[in-house]
């Protein structure tokens, strides 16, 4: 016990290289693994390295994406937000509810309500200091309950006029990709500015490194925390209204597992689910990876779709086992 | 069982008796209202379904119980009873037994595969069984070739739809095993380890308690008693079909152990509770559809339901 007092003035002075190492392919590895599989699927796959397919990809990647942003911040804070998935779904079928009395309407419905979800989510865990876990998997019931009452028990798929300004959101282009893409790509260039130069996204990271800590220092903690789940809950009513518009329905089937996915991209893309410690653009890498593995899987044909989840599923469970290993040297190191 | 004294000042005495108490009473004001209210509430025919199909949630949750005293949680549990029900019609052929007990192997293994990830690696419980639950459902969908396969092994058929002095097969065996699983948190040595391990995890393993043996058995008891609920619904629904069975249990048997009054912080198992947890849960969607009322308002109310709980439980910390 004593040698951690001796030690801890010079810790930060010296990094030794393996460690240095490890933290980098921690924070880097999913962008170097995303790179590796894309280079090899382009030499394998004749189909894999073309516009179109690029194109597919993107729009595919981009409405989890927008998920897993909210849930990045989430996830750095120390908390989890599993109602996405359900938000989603009920963003969506707002969205083709709400059309009908006009386009704003059509986007404001659902921002609305899954942002006052988010502020539910929120004020539970920040100031009634429930368990995130379980106010968010109340919340998934809950979303997922609202969403089958307003649709006739899940029996009504509400279609979006094909020529209305909302419906274009999802389905128009700019410059050969989709507009969601560059939607996506917007809000990602807000959220690592968001994360690295605000103060909202400085306390975010003390919230989760230490909450004791982030309070004494005079944060405000219950009311970022706060913030941080309705972000959440209005990124994923906006993802869910974009794939409503992209497909011109609000479909009541989607968003089952979506939570799991977006949880599976932040920790892929080297955000500690303990909290502290996270990239927004990580994230990126790690949606873009889940989405490009699928396209594989999809390419090689032979392969039955099956395998697309006991793919993704063990490399979740390898990134997660040497993220512990990491940790665990990066820590090993600081206490020579 | 008494409340933890130190809790008193934050929560009066009659939240902390609602903390402890407030499962059984909602499912006894629950049963009277249905008594009084619905019409063949209390008959053979009707008590025997609602026994069947709360057993499966109620096997899955004995196991979640056991994960969740460990302050861990288990996302895994339907994807290894798909896992479980994929492999009973590959293995039938060669009997009742065999395709029983390799099914159960199977989901001892996922157990084990949870428990190493958590208690030698390292990860968190959530990730470490959520790989699992991504990648067990698609396993469980390769090995029955994405099929839907009905059960013709007159064994497992009287399995799903026996019945022994008016009960149903699937209500005995739940009963046995949440009997077995009370004792064994109650007098065994592993339920008191599994219980300090789940209070303090390095005061366990500075006191020399076995912490990684503990936490690797608990979530092998999680995997193999998902196995056998995987194995019960295959057997009443009488067809294995792997991309539907145990969607959501997760869900349902974090619920019904979180209602049933254990903490997710770890530290304590209530197996009585999160029997009257699951009934609870299943009593209440059942007087829904009794009166019509929709699938969509049962979600709301159980929303509500997991919120309260934990909003009671918030000073037994």
């Amino acid at each position: 016990m004593t040698s951690a007092t001796e030690t801890s003035a010079e810790t930060r002075t010296t990094e030794t290289r393996t460690e240095r190492l490890a933290g980098l392919v921690q924070r880097r590895g999913s962008i170097v693994v995303l790179a590796l599989v894309v280079l090899v699927s382009s030499v394998s796959f004749d189909s894999f390295a073309t516009l179109d397919n690029a194109r597919n990809i993107a729009i595919q990647s981009s409405f989890l994406a927008v998920v897993a942003l909210g849930m990045t911040f989430v996830i750095i804070s120390g908390g989890i937000d599993l109602s996405v998935g359900s938000v989603y779904a009920l963003g969506g079928v707002l969205a083709a509810y709400g059309i009908q009395w006009g386009s704003l309407v059509g986007l404001a419905l659902p921002l609305v309500v899954c942002g006052a979800i988010g502020l539910l989510n929120g004020v539970l865990v920040a100031y009634g200091r429930l368990a995130p876990f379980i106010v968010t998997l109340a919340t998934l019931l809950g979303a997922r309950g609202l969403l089958l009452a307003i649709t006739d028990e899940g029996a009504t798929t509400r279609l979006m006029p094909r020529e209305d300004w909302l419906t274009h959101l999802g389905q128009g282009t700019f410059l050969g990709l989709g507009l969601p893409v560059w939607i996506t790509l917007g809000l990602f260039a807000v959220g690592v500015v968001v994360l690295g130069r605000t103060r909202f996204g400085h306390a975010t990271l003390a919230i989760g490194g230490s909450r004791e800590a982030a309070t004494l220092m005079g944060l405000p903690v219950a009311r970022d925390t706060m913030l941080l789940y309705l972000g959440s809950g209005l990124l994923a009513g906006l993802a869910g209204t974009l794939a409503a518009a992209y497909s011109a329905s609000g479909v009541t089937i989607v968003g089952e597992g979506l939570e799991l996915d977006a949880i599976a991209a932040v920790v892929i893309g080297g955000t500690l689910l303990t909290g502290g410690v996270g990239t927004v653009g990580g994230t990126l890498a790690g949606v873009l990876l889940l989405r490009v593995i699928q396209n594989v899987i999809n390419q090689v044909g032979t392969l039955s779709t099956h395998y697309q989840s006991v793919v993704s599923g063990a490399f979740l469970a390898v990134v997660v086992a040497v993220q512990a290993y990491l940790s665990r040297a990066h820590l090993r190191g600081r206490r020579r | 069982m008494t409340a933890d004294p130190r809790a008193e000042p934050r929560t009066g005495r009659l939240t902390a008796w609602l903390r402890d108490n407030g499962v059984y009473a909602a499912v006894a004001v629950l049963v009277g209202y249905n008594l009084l209210f619905s019409a063949n509430f209390a008959t053979w025919g009707n008590l025997g379904t609602q026994v069947v199909q709360v057993a499966p949630v109620l096997i899955v949750a004995l196991g979640m119980a056991l994960v969740i005293g460990t302050e861990g949680v288990d996302l895994s549990v339907g994807s290894v009873m798909a896992v479980a029900a994929a492999i009973l019609p590959l293995y039938l052929g060669y009997g009742f037994v065999p395709a029983v007990g390799l099914a159960l192997v199977a989901g001892a293994l996922c157990g084990a595969l949870n428990g190493t990830l958590v208690a030698v690696v390292g990860i968190q419980p959530i990730v470490a069984t959520l790989a699992l639950l991504v990648g067990g459902r698609g396993l469980a969908l390769v090995f029955a070739d994405g099929q839907l396969t009905d059960i013709r092994n007159d064994d497992l058929l009287a399995l799903g739809s026996g019945e022994l002095l008016g009960i149903p097969t699937i209500g005995w065996i739940a009963a046995v095993l949440a009997v077995a699983v009370w004792l064994v948190v109650r007098y065994t040595t592993f339920g008191r380890q599994l219980v300090a391990v789940g209070g303090n995890r390095s005061a366990s393993a500075l006191a020399g308690l076995p912490v990684r043996r503990v936490l690797l058995t608990t979530y092998v008891i999680s995997g193999v008693l998902a196995a056998v609920a995987g194995i019960l619904a295959t057997a009443r629904l009488t067809a294995s079909d792997p991309s539907a069975i145990g969607t959501l249990y997760e869900l349902s048997a974090i619920t019904a152990v979180v209602v049933g009054g254990t903490p997710l912080s770890g530290g304590r198992v209530r197996i009585l509770g999160t029997v009257a947890g699951a009934v609870l849960m299943q009593l209440i969607t059942a007087t829904l559809i009794k009166h019509n009322l929709p699938d969509s308002t049962a979600q709301i109310v159980q929303a509500a339901i997991i919120l309260v709980a934990v909003h009671l439980q918030r000073g037994s910390r």
